[in-house]
């Protein structure tokens, strides 16, 4: 039976190559990933371990959490706490480390490297043996930074020449002292690192006087694990935590490789569905060769090959096709894991080099896919085949296999599709989390009744389409006739589109409106001109907000600040504004009394009013990092949104008890309004920071816009491969009714029809078919966009459903297109088909 | 050869071989087809070819048919020449001038039996002439079964469909190819009858290829291909004067 199966799979290789095709990108897909993660994976682990070379034990403080009227804190590494640890025996000496972040600016004025790249230490003492310098010497004061050799020939700084670098806001610029080389994880992904003398690098970074880790080195003969346990018995265990340096080695790598799993499963989802598609167009193939050769297969049964036999050499058909994919999909995953990188690299993500990694894995995964999704699909046309009746042999007839009835599938569908649509609904009225996963196996299910569905779906919905097609005459009429003759066929080949079209509009709707709420959110309760941030988003000095203010321009400004507190022994957040300011720069609907800031007066959002039961006029007592306790009344109880929520209060109030004060934004209003002029103005007025955002409220609305449609290409560049896998089942199905068909086309070429007519009839065909996977996709994709939009709804109350009509129209014309053009070559084959061949053909 | 029209005929010519050549290969597998035939179809003429297997009978109907392309001579259908005509005016002339009827039936399984009967003329883009087209469904007792599909028909039905689409566009000659090869003799007798009756009483021009010398005896004439060349003519035969002739072919020698 091998012999049957091999000669089978070479006979039909032309028809098999779609099939092929299509498994060999679903695994390429797949094993791309892997080596791609793999060897970026591999690269990160080799960079970040080179950076713990220098650390035998780390000392790290101590996280102390909230309890009763408390504020939780780090735990301070003083300097005392260093000299006790460098004391320590065994240990060789103790570095104090800290690290923040930190901006430097090219010669244009521009941000080196990608913001949360940015990085600043401190360099220790006269000579830090984890960074050696090329050239200068150790930086001393304010005014002297050293920078790392990749970005200093990047933006071609030398010692000497002056930089404009930025911590958390103020503009510094601090002579070059020297240059340094590192092994440091980030520099080698391309950002930069920054470093100053520790009294610098400590207030710069707001630790005056204390560490963000003490690095001790062993002495010789002293091993990790003997200095770790010298140190624990020296140092408070309450304030410290101590690590070896293979651990922390050990653990950057399991974090490594934890956050690169996760990209991986990403990835092989899409590749995943890429190849549930290309299951629709292995069924359908084989369905078709075992119909094509219903009376071979018969006459195997009537020489006495028994059922089991037949479905096997169907099988083994499938496991040959499935294997050849396989070793092709693995050597295209290769090239495209060793592509990817060079990709990234041209859109300016540099990754640490490193050789490519095939792991066995990779190679077995390849090789099983292939065959193992091959063989499943090609499981029942087995089974049908094994059915075939001995006697078919006989029949002089072509004999057809008989079309079962549909009415068990359409039960079946119909069961499935009610449940799926009735699970969605249901869900789309409860809780965020339960709901999420109902509508997750409502969705599961939708898709697959539907899919059930199709073949029934396919009369109505082609025959909507017949007023267009009669234009085309007697070619659109056939079409349309060839489209649903074959049900099942037309619904596996149209579900192949469909299913990569849906998530395509769904995630497009959810996208859409998404964003459109977020924006709505963020704009909508801002009545300031600008919001001045850090570009990282991260801590600004008061320093900004008190030039700011100073600015003759700006007309008001108030800067939001978050500071930890405790009230009723929970955890609050409180924002601390400029009190006389704030009504006039944000819009916020009071529900509750009024909108007053200041002294002991505060406002409440909805949600934390209602958990601690508070209304306007209540008092609460806060108690601050600092330990004491102030007593509050609530002024007025607002809507709140993701931008602004919590206990707003005055700045004035809540300074006094933070030791080192910083902003999140900062909200300014100025005299000449929202103008390119206005904001040139305050960027200069700011000192042109690389590291500073001023945003008016559209460039908060364009950069929410610009985030999604980023995330919105990614996706649609990653379910691309599915639709491509589609393509090539139209092509499939197309190529195999022009064969089916050829005595057909054969006679109507005889009575009359030209080759332009069989063309087109052929490509209508196509078209329709098409066009109904995109029309069921693109109703499916709007009907679960809807459904997650509501669930989230019920977070969000700014969101609604946004229809993006233009995209979907392209959608639409987009699946006319991969008709039009999947019909190309069996058009052209039906046109050529040799004529008096075809109408003898029996 | 010289032909003879049939008495009380027209004398017009609907379609004509000359010195037509059908040559397939080169050298050493060189094999003619058709060598050097010249034959005329006469209006309102029912002519049979008939031949052994590989006389080149079919080749010939194909080539007159304007279905084959031919090496050498030349073919008319009426007054048009057919070695000059590129595919799409070979697809035209075939559409408007030539009805067909195929052995296999060649109807198209998803239109129904009245549709498949205007399929040429849908083609064409042309409304079928109401009265004729009646005339000629009444003739082959379609009336009751228009709306139905080919497989619900019996092979003797569903000829009769093919007899009625060659003959709905009114062609200036129909040609069939062992039209009863596939049926019974009682199905098979009756889709003859209709031929001869569109000859008689329509006054069309039918050429049929057929190897049953019953089914020959339908026709007004037959014309005998042997090894690519006509070898003798029949007029009003019967199944014994042309099975006569063919055993005499085989007492040449000759295989079928």
């Amino acid at each position: 039976m091998f012999r049957t199966a091999l000669r089978n799979v070479l006979a039909h290789k032309a028809r098999l190559l779609m099939t092929v095709l299509a498994v060999m990108l679903g695994v390429a897909f797949v094993s791309g990933t892997l080596v791609f993660t793999d060897t970026v994976s591999d690269a990160y682990q080799n960079s970040s371990a080179k950076g713990f070379d220098g650390v035998d034990v780390a000392v790290r403080p101590r996280f102390q959490d909230s309890e009763g009227d408390r504020v939780g804190k780090r735990a301070e590494l003083t300097e005392a706490l260093r000299e006790r640890a460098a004391k320590v025996p065994g240990a060789a000496s103790a570095t104090g480390v800290v690290t923040g972040f930190t901006a430097v600016a090219d010669k244009s004025g521009k941000l080196l490297g990608s913001g949360w790249q940015s990085q600043g230490g401190n360099y220790w003492g006269t000579r830090d043996s984890r960074y050696p310098l090329v050239s200068g010497h150790a930086p001393h004061g304010p005014g002297e930074v050293l920078l790392d050799s990749a970005s200093a020939r990047r933006a071609g700084y030398r010692t000497g020449d002056t930089v404009r670098i930025s911590v958390d806001g103020p503009v510094l610029t601090p002579r070059v002292s020297g240059i340094f080389t590192t092994d440091d994880g980030n520099v080698a992904a391309g950002g930069s690192l920054a470093l100053f003398d520790t009294p610098t690098a400590q207030s710069l970074f707001g630790k005056k006087g204390t560490y963000d880790e003490i690095d001790v080195k062993a002495a010789p003969g002293t091993g990790q694990a003997a200095l770790k346990a010298a140190l624990d018995g020296a140092l408070p265990a309450k304030a410290v935590r101590t690590t070896t340096g293979t651990r922390l080695a050990e653990d950057q790598a399991e974090q490594i490789s934890a956050s690169m799993s996760g990209l991986r499963q990403g990835l092989l989802v899409f590749a995943g569905i890429a190849l549930f598609v290309g299951t629709f167009i292995i069924a359908n193939t084989f369905t078709m060769l075992v119909a094509q050769r219903t009376r071979e297969l018969a006459l195997l049964r009537a020489v006495g090959a028994s059922r089991r036999q037949v479905t096997r050499s169907v099988l083994v058909e499938a496991l040959l096709v499935g294997a050849v994919a396989g070793v092709t999909g693995l050597v295209a995953g290769i090239g495209i894991g060793a592509g990817l990188r060079g990709l990234l690299d041209a859109f300016g993500v540099t990754l640490p080099d490193g050789p490519l990694v095939v792991a066995p894995a990779t190679v077995a995964a390849a090789l099983g896919v292939g065959v193992v999704v091959t063989a499943l699909a090609a499981w029942l046309p087995g089974r049908r085949a094994a059915k075939i009746p001995p006697v078919a042999a006989m029949s002089s007839v072509h004999a057809k296999a008989t079309a079962k009835s549909l009415v068990l599938r359409n039960t079946l569908g119909a069961l499935l599709s009610a449940a799926g649509a009735a699970a969605i609904l249901t869900a789309t009225t409860m809780k965020t989390d339960i709901g999420q996963v109902v509508m997750g196996l409502g969705a599961v299910l939708l898709i697959t009744g539907v899919f059930v569905l199709t073949p029934l779906l396919s009369r109505p919905l082609i025959a909507a389409a017949a007023p267009l097609l009669r234009l085309f005459g007697v070619s659109g009429r056939l079409a349309r006739q060839n489209s649903v003759r074959n049900p099942r066929r037309t619904a596996a080949t149209a579900s192949a589109l469909m299913i990569g079209l849906t998530l395509i509009t769904g995630m497009t709707v959810m996208a859409g409106s998404l964003q459109h709420a977020i924006d709505r959110m963020a704009s909508s309760a801002i009545r300031a001109d600008y919001v001045v941030s850090m570009t990282t988003h991260g801590p600004l000095s008061p320093d900004v907000e008190r030039r700011l203010a100073a600015d003759p321009d700006v007309t008001a400004s108030s800067p939001l600040r978050d500071a930890p507190s405790r009230i009723d022994g929970r955890t609050e957040f409180l924002t601390g504004v400029n009190g006389r300011t704030i009504g006039g720069l944000t819009d916020l609907k009071t529900d509750d009394g009024s909108f007053r800031v200041g002294g002991d007066r505060v406002v409440v959002d909805q949600d934390t009013a209602k958990a601690h039961h508070w209304r306007a006029g209540s008092e609460l007592t806060a108690y601050f990092e600092d330990g004491k306790a102030v007593r509050l009344t609530v002024s007025g109880v607002y809507t709140g949104n993701a931008m602004i929520r919590g206990i707003m209060l005055d700045n004035a109030t809540l300074s006094r008890h933070q030791a080192d004060p910083s902003d999140m934004q900062i909200m300014v209003k100025t005299a000449g309004g929202t103008s390119e002029a206005a904001k040139d103005r305050l960027v200069k007025a700011l000192g042109s920071n690389p590291a500073l955002q001023v945003q008016d409220r559209k460039d908060i609305s364009d950069g929410i816009a610009s985030a999604f449609t980023l995330i919105l290409n990614m996706v649609y560049g990653l379910l691309g491969m599915a639709v491509i896998v589609a393509v090539l089942g139209v092509v499939n199905t197309l190529a195999m009714s022009v064969f089916e068909r050829a005595q057909e086309i054969g006679m109507l070429r005889a009575i009359g029809l030209d080759r332009r007519a069989v063309k087109r009839m052929v490509r209508l065909e196509s078209l329709v078919i098409s066009l109904f996977g995109g029309v069921l996709g693109i109703g499916l994709g709007v009907f679960f966009g809807w459904a997650v939009g509501r669930l989230l709804g019920t977070r969000m109350p700014t969101y609604e459903l946004v229809l993006p009509w233009d995209r979907m129209a392209l959608f639409l014309v987009l699946a006319g297109v991969v008709g039009i053009l999947a019909a190309l070559w069996p058009a052209r084959r039906a046109a050529r088909l040799n004529m008096l061949g075809a109408i003898k053909a029996e | 050869m010289t032909t003879t029209p049939a008495p009380g005929r027209a004398t017009a010519v609907a379609a004509r071989a000359s010195e037509l050549s059908k040559i397939y290969g080169q050298g050493e597998t060189r094999v003619v087809a058709l060598d050097q035939v010249s034959v005329d179809f006469r209006q309102a003429e029912f002519t049979a070819i008939m031949g052994p297997s590989g006389s080149g009978k079919s080749t010939l109907m194909h080539c007159v048919a304007g279905l084959d392309t031919f090496s050498s001579g030349s073919v008319r259908i009426g007054d048009t020449e057919l070695g000059s005509l590129k595919d799409k005016q070979l697809t035209r002339l075939r559409r408007d001038k030539i009805g067909f009827i195929f052995q296999a039936f060649n109807l198209l399984p998803t239109l129904t039996a009245l549709e498949n009967i205007t399929l040429p003329m849908d083609i064409a883009g042309r409304k079928p002439d109401k009265a004729w087209l009646e005339q000629v469904i009444g003739m082959v007792g379609l009336s009751g079964r228009l709306s139905h599909r080919p497989a619900q028909l019996s092979g003797g039905q569903q000829q009769r469909v093919a007899v009625a689409r060659a003959l709905a566009s009114r062609p200036e000659i129909v040609f069939g190819d062992e039209p009863t090869g596939n049926l019974d003799s009682r199905s098979g007798a009756e889709i003859l009858g209709f031929l001869r009756n569109s000859v008689r009483e329509l006054g069309q021009t039918v050429v049929m290829v057929t190897h049953d010398p019953v089914a020959a005896a339908y026709a007004d004439r037959v014309v005998f291909l042997a090894d690519g060349r006509i070898v003798d003519e029949v007029l009003s035969p019967t199944a014994d004067s042309v099975l006569d002739l063919m055993k005499r072919f085989d007492a040449k020698g000759r295989t079928s």
